[in-house]
């Protein structure tokens, strides 16, 4: 039960820095995405302040034998660059720049974003199931 | 831009690299929503249950956020139910066989230096520049 708590929090964790950054804002999303427009470089800050805490606290956390509540740290994630890989990211930005929502910032707006919010997560986890499906 | 708008994207990133870090600590998982959405499709095996919680902390977090600050939710942007569907699938297709999204690739993978996941990081901004171009620049601003 602990360990479902912990993992509640930690998701609100996680959800409020999305909403804090602008993650669930579509249009800030899309004005950083659009080098070629009027570009809004503030997103990327999101990147380093994520990048920069979870890099200088991850080795910390790696020095002990086991999680707190888990069986053991991820071992042997893949590293293989294949058309996968590479077909899925490039799939999947062209849905990110289209409607300006990422997996998690849809999921925290689904209740409180609008019909859109919750029409995009009904596709994105139909897409989910259909290619989960397919491998 | 003034320098000031940088500051609630740095606190919210940090707060994004916390929570990976603690899902680390207390999990041992990788904190990659597009694998935790996914894995709740999979009933019945052993990560069923936290990925669940963690998605239910996610949605929690929308609604009391959106108490306080309702502004932080508009959507803001001329897309059509059509065109917002599309982007759905392409999400979550796209999410499914490149095995990440922002979060997995973008922040854990980057932050371990793989090299996979900084090409995949690479090649989503890069489609998304191209799906922001075409909207915005040669459709209008509308789809």
């Amino acid at each position: 039960m602990s360990r479902l708590i912990a993992a509640a929090l930690i998701g609100a964790i996680f959800g409020l820095g999305l909403v804090i950054s602008g993650m669930t804002l579509p249009a800030k999303v899309i004005g950083f995405l659009d080098f070629a427009g009027d570009w809004d470089p503030a997103l990327g800050f999101v990147m380093v302040g994520a990048i920069g805490v979870h890099m200088s606290t991850r080795w910390l956390v790696l020095r002990r034998d086991g999680p707190v509540m888990g069986d053991a740290f991820p071992a042997g994630l893949p590293t293989q660059i294949d058309r996968r890989l590479l077909i899925g990211a490039a799939l999947f930005g062209l849905g990110w720049g289209l409607a300006g929502y990422c997996p998690g910032p849809a999921i925290v707006s689904v209740g409180v974003g609008g019909a859109k919010a919750w029409l995009f997560v009904g596709t994105m986890i139909l897409g989910m199931a259909l290619s989960r499906a397919r491998s | 831009m003034s320098l000031i708008d940088s500051v609630p994207p740095l606190i919210g990133g940090a707060l994004i690299g916390l929570a990976s870090t603690l899902l680390l600590l207390v999990h041992g998982r990788i904190a990659g929503i597009s694998s935790i959405c996914g894995g709740v499709l999979s009933p019945g095996t052993a990560d069923w249950l936290w990925r669940f919680a963690f998605i239910v902390g996610l949605v929690l977090t929308g609604f009391i956020a959106f108490q306080q600050m309702p502004e932080a939710f508009e959507y803001g942007v001329d897309r059509s139910y059509g065109a917002v569907a599309a982007a759905g699938l392409l999400v979550g297709i796209g999410t499914t066989i490149g095995s990440g999204c922002t979060s997995g690739h973008g922040v854990c993978g980057i932050s371990r230096m793989s090299k996979r996941s900084v090409l995949a990081t690479m090649t989503f901004m890069a489609t998304g520049a191209i799906a922001a171009f075409v909207v915005n620049q040669l459709l209008g601003g509308a789809v």
